[in-house]
């Protein structure tokens, strides 16, 4: 076994050194010098950047429409689970697996998709809904829409294998002792799904916190009506001087930040952890 | 964005199965009638709710691109697919993306090896390293590529505006799919097969090729799919490092948004078909490999 031994360690070392380099000039050093760049002048000016209204207007923007959406996908999410999972019906499995089709659209198709239906002047529905006065395209409707669009199935997929997994005997032992749906689901199904849906709702948070394309066509990008975060990073990048820079950086930053924290927190505190499905 | 993003679900148990597989570990399975899992009035009424919100939201949107782009009838259609600035845009998106997903095929698999196979110290770290690209906004990707492979690169290259910046968008976005569908296969085989052929006296790379690669196939297929998928529908990634240059760096999403923006909205939507009917593909497609694993295990 001499030189097996010998020739496993050497291709280990090898695909050890390539992974690892592989990793490191695509994400590890692209992404400290983010960090480095936004904090190249020291921390004042960042702090500044953090005070100028256009920024924390975007942030509160960004951070109602991410709530928003993820309370939608919470509620819709939860309840598509219980009947993906629990009943019977026609269509069933066409539905289970057209959940899943937000993840794989474009956010640009995304975009373009509400923009012909709910668009004030040409859409299928918009029209009406402006009379009612409900604006939706270039307002903030439309960005909730958007973020609830990409990020709908990230509760779902959580939530869908851990109901199959519990089974329905102690949902039935509850029944079956007198407790209604309602309290079934309180009492029996929400604490066994609880972590799930914990991770699908911080997961769901993130996504939506971070989507810029479908936001981008539906929202206009007005700074201080309808500029989210992403869109505030695109645009003083893309203008010149030190000060908008900054602001990018910052806001890249923040943004950064909250997903890769998001990340830890889903990856150390998942009780499979290690085993991803 | 997720960890499981990119990770093939098993299939859709049917609910009388769920029972049984739950209870086939310990207990005996509870004899129960159809009607269990048929619908009650209530069940009903949210079936209804969830259908419609789903509706409003995703089918009659994406349904109303697919009519959009037939508003002009077949031929504007072609047209619009045939015109030379929107053909450029699609033979580089595609080609890019091939590219990318042939490169994750190999690396994806390598670094899915690693993370199962080989323990060093730092190799939690990679495990959260693998999924930053997906968690992170792709606007803000962009920005972190930029900053290695951009203007004042360290590395003493610059190519942003150039196609290797969209082969670079593609394949830091695409990274954690063919990882994620790979490694929980790796985990689940045993080490005595291996062992096994080890003692026939089969070399290691035969090893790898006849008994590791076959069951990992499957994995590495969906997830190259997800990754082909991710990269030809990539759009924020790309719009502060590609330049979008016509005939150079524009890409299939890029067209579809210079379009929204010059009102044509026709054509928008019969670029934005050709993506809605790749990703409606790769849909199918995992659903029919996940059936095909679940039944041959």
């Amino acid at each position: 076994m001499g030189d097996t031994a010998v020739s496993r360690t050497t291709t280990q070392w090898t695909l050890r050194v390539l992974v690892v380099g592989y990793l490191t000039l695509l994400v590890i050093w692209p992404v400290a010098l983010v960090a480095r760049e936004t904090f190249a002048h020291g921390l004042a000016p960042v702090l500044d950047a953090l005070r100028q209204p256009e920024v924390i207007f975007a942030f509160e923007l960004t951070l109602s429409a991410a709530f928003w959406a993820v309370v939608i996908n919470t509620i819709f999410g939860v309840g598509i689970s219980l009947l993906l999972v629990r009943y019977t019906f026609p269509g069933r499995r066409t539905l289970n697996a057209l959940v899943d089709l937000p993840l794989a659209v474009s956010p640009v198709v995304v975009g373009l998709a509400l923009v012909l239906v709910y668009s004030g002047r040409t859409g299928w529905l918009g029209g009406s809904l402006e009379q009612v006065g409900l604006k939706v395209i270039y307002a903030p409707p439309g960005i909730i829409l958007a973020t609830a669009f990409v990020s709908m199935p990230l509760v779902i997929r959580e939530v869908v294998p851990v109901l199959q997994e519990i089974g329905t005997e102690q949902e039935q032992a509850a029944s079956s002792l007198g407790a209604s749906g309602l309290q079934t689901f309180v009492r029996i199904t929400l604490p066994a799904i609880r972590w799930a849906l914990l991770y699908g709702v911080v997961l769901s948070l993130a996504r939506s916190l971070g989507e810029f394309g479908a936001v981008k066509i539906v929202s206009g990008g007005v700074a201080m009506r309808t500029q989210t975060a992403t869109l505030l990073v695109e645009e003083r990048y893309q203008q010149f001087g030190a000060v908008n820079s900054i602001i990018a950086y910052t806001a890249a930053f923040i943004l950064a930040l909250i997903a890769v924290l998001a990340l830890v927190v889903v990856t150390s505190f998942r009780p499979d952890k290690g085993t991803p499905r | 964005m997720t960890q499981r993003a990119g990770v093939v679900e098993p299939p859709l148990l049917e609910p009388d199965d769920t029972a049984g597989a739950a209870t086939s570990s310990g207990g005996r399975r509870l004899p129960r009638g159809r009607s269990a899992t048929s619908l009650t009035p209530t069940s009903g009424l949210g079936l209804g709710v969830a259908l419609l919100w789903f509706s409003l939201l995703v089918l009659i949107p994406l349904t109303a691109v697919l009519v959009q782009a037939s508003e002009g009838g077949w031929s504007a259609y072609w047209d619009a697919l045939r015109s030379p600035q929107t053909l450029a845009a699609l033979r580089l998106t595609v080609g890019q993306a091939i590219l990318v997903t042939a490169v994750n095929v190999f690396m994806g698999t390598a670094i899915a090896w690693v993370l199962v196979r080989d323990h060093f110290p730092g190799k939690q770290v990679l495990e959260v390293v693998i999924d930053i690209p997906l968690a992170l906004p792709t606007i803000v990707a962009g920005l972190v590529l930029l900053s290695l492979y951009g203007p004042s690169s360290p590395l003493g290259v610059n190519w942003a505006n150039t196609s290797v910046a969209v082969f670079l968008a593609f394949l830091f976005v695409t990274l954690p799919f063919i990882v994620r569908t790979v490694q929980p296969v790796l985990l689940e085989i045993e080490p005595e097969v291996e062992e096994a052929a080890a003692s026939l006296g089969a070399t290691q790379f035969t090893i790898f090729r006849r008994v590791i690669l076959p069951s990992l196939t499957p994995a590495i297929a969906s997830g190259a799919a997800l990754s082909f998928c991710r990269a030809i529908s990539e759009y924020g990634s790309l719009v502060l490092l590609s330049g979008n240059l016509p005939y150079s760096t524009e890409v299939a999403s890029v067209r579809i948004l210079s379009y929204i923006e010059g009102d044509k909205l026709t054509e928008a939507a019969a670029v934005a078909s050709i993506l809605l009917i790749v990703a409606l593909v790769v849909i199918v497609t995992l659903d029919v490999i996940s059936r095909r694993v679940a039944r041959y295990g």
